[in-house]
């Protein structure tokens, strides 16, 4: 009646679209279950910023709630599996419930992971009415093993929304969990919610100073002056109130396929084979993205074996991947797994690849006169990367550390830089080499000895004294030079309370030719670090 | 073939001039003039009549340019040093620079540390540490794109790899450095005297270094210079003077870097 009425003062009337609404509750905990494949009753809670921000209801029984501290949420339930709460997550696996209802009722709007909404009427002609409709839509659902879903239907996707939630109270517990609100009585439905699930904070502040405690109160003002007074998000909060919504629904459109999945059947076990195979699969991948306008600028290559083994791994580009670099990357993914080329632990039975990132084409396209040196300078890198790996053609950051070998971080070409080196360069290192750098490092440090005047080898003592001068330096393949001058010893001790921690003493020695070297005595054995030759 | 420029180099080689003409030579400043000016011509006739096709010059480090044989790094040729991967670096230096890509391969103890004190702009510097059997493959396929490429060559290249490479080299105009001994190098530069500075017995730590530099050219002739490598992490190019210059520095004049009066090695 109240929405008759405010209908008749507006200006434009607004128009009823009948909405059904499929929630899920809990949909962040039902998706972390579907993905860690746990059971439905294990008690499990998300976790982010260090809270609880949600958990199943089996936690809940044993008192853990939202907003909870990791460790008081422990406390209360000692089984608790704690993960971290990922909204793509969420996204991810939604996405099925989705396809699924696709196939049975077109136009469905996601409106977050865990609700969707879409127009009731054609489902309800098709099926016969809103109530088969939404029986098909449970249905079809649990058939994918989603039983706790809720169907609301009403005049707009707000009050579909609420409707769906209400079915917690439904009397009947045997009953499909649907609530049908019949034409015109979404308004009264709603009369009765308080004003937070309008989810306004500020504009329920006012109004309940005003005393407007409900939504049917609110909806009772007539709409001209709640405009006037509360302006467009005031106004627009009226229309929900008062069971209209300036939400239609929007009709997804579904995405395109990108994907390209390979099943190799007998499974391959040879890596030139496989890629042989994949071939075509990468250039119509590669295809498909072109005529959807688009390149794909990060990869993921999923690689499933025989004996169920799964080995995924993100690969990023420069510039973007076309067929033969897909196929480099699959290459580089299986040697790079630990096996040798031509020698898989078990064939690979299925190959995924997924376009994580992609950009419009545009913004890559090459230039009329090509874009530079930059462009060859790629082709030809990635040529030696598909002869000799991924991981032989390098480019270097100078980063933080006492050890020369610690302060350079090698990045394979094409991937991006490191953060955390470039951030522990700025550091200050105490005890790190003072004056210039050596021009040799060695990867793995050399042995050598050092004698003094009488042949005997030299140490330090436990208090960090030198036992003897030293005079001769000997280096592999035996070559003795006499010292001319040297400095130290200067000790690092690196985490000493820890096993993986570092006790050793360094030295500069000029020999006589001139060469100087750094020299570590580690455990009374000497190693030569670096030359500065 | 090509003869030294020596209006950019002070070095002059003692054969040409011996120290007894030189003197009378600049009893009168004119005739010194008119022999100086007439140097420079030469120089500069030389540099254009250079047979080589691509007798393009590559930025190169002051002190080095002066002793290579052409006046400084020539595009399509090779350089190989003995005993110094410093000497290599510095090399490296000034095409690297000017903007230019570079590659290192085949030399898993190249610091990049040093590198980078050295003005090497390490995000225009590909290393690939381990070619394997495949050195020649990859060297070919760096030359085609970087400018300039310094590799540890192995011990045995047949000798139609070599001139492969270097017919690669001249058509795509790219240099190459290479630590041990190259069929085709146009100079071999070595160290043949290293001092230090800044270190005492059991005192002190390493600061500074003087190294002589050899380079003899293919045609035989031999040019040296004193480089002076005050702090690497401030790169030996910089006009700040080190505070613990000796005294040779200081009469040579304000470079860091000075050539001396070459003598015949």
């Amino acid at each position: 009646m109240k929405s008759s009425r405010s209908s008749q003062t507006a200006p434009a009337s607004p128009t009823t679209t009948r909405t059904m609404a499929l929630w899920c509750p809990d949909w962040p905990i039902t998706a972390a279950l579907r993905e860690y494949l746990l059971p439905a009753e294990h008690p499990v809670a998300l976790i982010g910023k260090g809270e609880v921000f949600a958990c199943s209801p089996s936690a809940r029984e044993q008192g853990v709630k939202r907003g909870l501290r990791l460790r008081e949420a422990q406390a209360r339930c000692t089984t608790l599996t704690v993960l971290p709460y990922e909204p793509a997550l969420d996204a991810r696996n939604f996405e099925p419930v989705i396809t699924a209802m696709e196939k049975i009722m077109p136009g469905v709007q996601l409106v977050r992971p865990g609700l969707c909404v879409l127009h009731a009427k054609g489902p309800a002609r098709y099926y016969g009415s809103e109530e088969r409709a939404a029986a098909v839509l449970l249905k079809t659902l649990a058939a994918i093993g989603l039983t706790a879903t809720r169907v609301g239907v009403a005049d707009s996707p707000f009050a579909a929304e609420h409707a769906a939630r209400a079915t917690e109270f439904l009397e009947d517990p045997g009953a499909d969990p649907v609530w049908i609100l019949p034409p015109g009585e979404s308004a009264s439905f709603l009369g009765s919610f308080p004003l937070e699930v309008l989810e306004e904070p500020a504009l329920a502040v006012v109004l309940r100073r005003l005393g407007i405690r409900t939504l049917g109160d609110f909806a009772a003002l007539a709409r001209a002056d709640v405009r006037n007074r509360f302006g467009v998000e005031g106004a627009l909060a009226h229309l929900k109130a008062s069971g209209f919504d300036h939400h239609s629904v929007v009709v997804r459109k579904p995405p395109a396929e990108l994907d390209a999945v390979v099943h190799c059947e007998p499974p391959l076990a040879r890596i030139d084979e496989l890629t042989f195979t994949l071939r075509l699969s990468a250039e119509e991948f590669v295809g498909g993205l072109r005529e959807a306008g688009l390149v794909c600028t990060v990869l993921v290559v999923r690689l499933q074996s025989e004996s169920g083994e799964e080995s995924v791994r993100l690969w990023r580009h420069p510039r973007w991947f076309d067929a033969d670099d897909v196929l480099d990357r699959v290459r580089w993914q299986l040697q790079g797994s630990g096996n040798v080329e031509h020698g898989l632990s078990s064939g690979i039975s299925k190959v995924q690849l997924q376009p994580e990132t992609v950009e419009d084409l545009s913004d890559h396209a090459d230039g009329l006169w090509g874009t530079g040196p930059d462009e060859n300078i790629h082709h030809g890198l990635a040529r030696v990367q598909s002869m000799l790996g991924h991981g032989a053609v390098l480019t270097a950051m100078v980063a933080g550390g006492r050890m020369l070998t610690d302060r350079r971080v090698f990045i394979p070409w094409g991937d991006p830089p490191s953060e955390a080196a470039a951030k522990s360069r700025d550091l200050p290192w105490p005890g790190q080499l003072p004056g210039p750098v050596p021009a040799t490092v060695f990867d793995e440090p050399r042995p050598v000895q050092v004698l003094d005047g009488a042949g005997s080898t030299v140490d330090v003592d436990r208090r960090g004294l030198l036992t003897a001068v030293p005079a001769v330096l000997v280096v592999a393949p035996p070559r003795q030079t006499a010292i001319s001058s040297w400095a130290g010893p200067w000790p690092i001790v690196e985490r000493w309370w820890d096993s993986n921690g570092r006790t050793l003493n360094r030295f500069q020695v000029v020999d006589e030719s001139g060469t100087a070297w750094l020299l570590l005595l580690v455990d009374h054995r000497w190693w030569a670090e670096a030359s500065y030759d | 073939m090509s003869s030294p420029a020596a209006a950019v180099v002070q070095a002059v080689p003692p054969g040409q001039f011996p120290g007894g003409t030189r003197r009378a030579l600049s009893a009168v400043d004119q005739a010194a003039d008119k022999a100086r000016l007439k140097a420079e011509l030469q120089s500069k006739i030389n540099g254009m009549q250079n047979s080589r096709p691509s007798s393009r010059r590559l930025p190169t480090v002051p002190v080095l340019a002066g002793i290579l044989p052409g006046g400084g790094l020539q595009a399509g040729a090779a350089y190989s040093v003995t005993n110094s991967t410093t000497l290599a670096m510095a090399l490296l230096a000034g095409p690297s620079g000017a903007g230019a890509w570079c590659s290192v391969i085949g030399m898993p103890t190249f610091s990049v540390e040093a590198a980078a004190g050295f003005g090497i702009a390490l995000d225009k510097l590909v290393l690939v540490p381990h070619p394997g059997d495949q050195w020649l493959t990859v060297t070919a396929a760096m030359v085609d794109v970087v400018s300039i490429v310094l590799t540890c060559a192995p011990q045995h290249v047949a000798p139609s790899d070599a001139s492969r490479l270097m017919a690669r080299l001249r058509q795509r105009g790219a240099a190459l450095v290479t630590i041990g001994p190259w069929p085709h190098s146009e100079a071999t530069l070595s160290v043949t005297g290293s001092n230090w500075q800044g270190l005492g017995s059991g005192t002190g730590h390493l600061r500074s270094r003087r190294m002589r530099i050899t380079a003899h050219a293919s045609t035989g002739r031999s040019r040296t210079a004193d480089l002076w490598l005050p702090d690497l992490h401030h790169g030996p190019w910089s006009t700040s003077m080190s505070p613990s210059a000796p005294a040779a520095h200081s009469e040579s004049g304000q470079q860091e870097f000075f050539s001396r009066p070459a003598r015949a090695s």
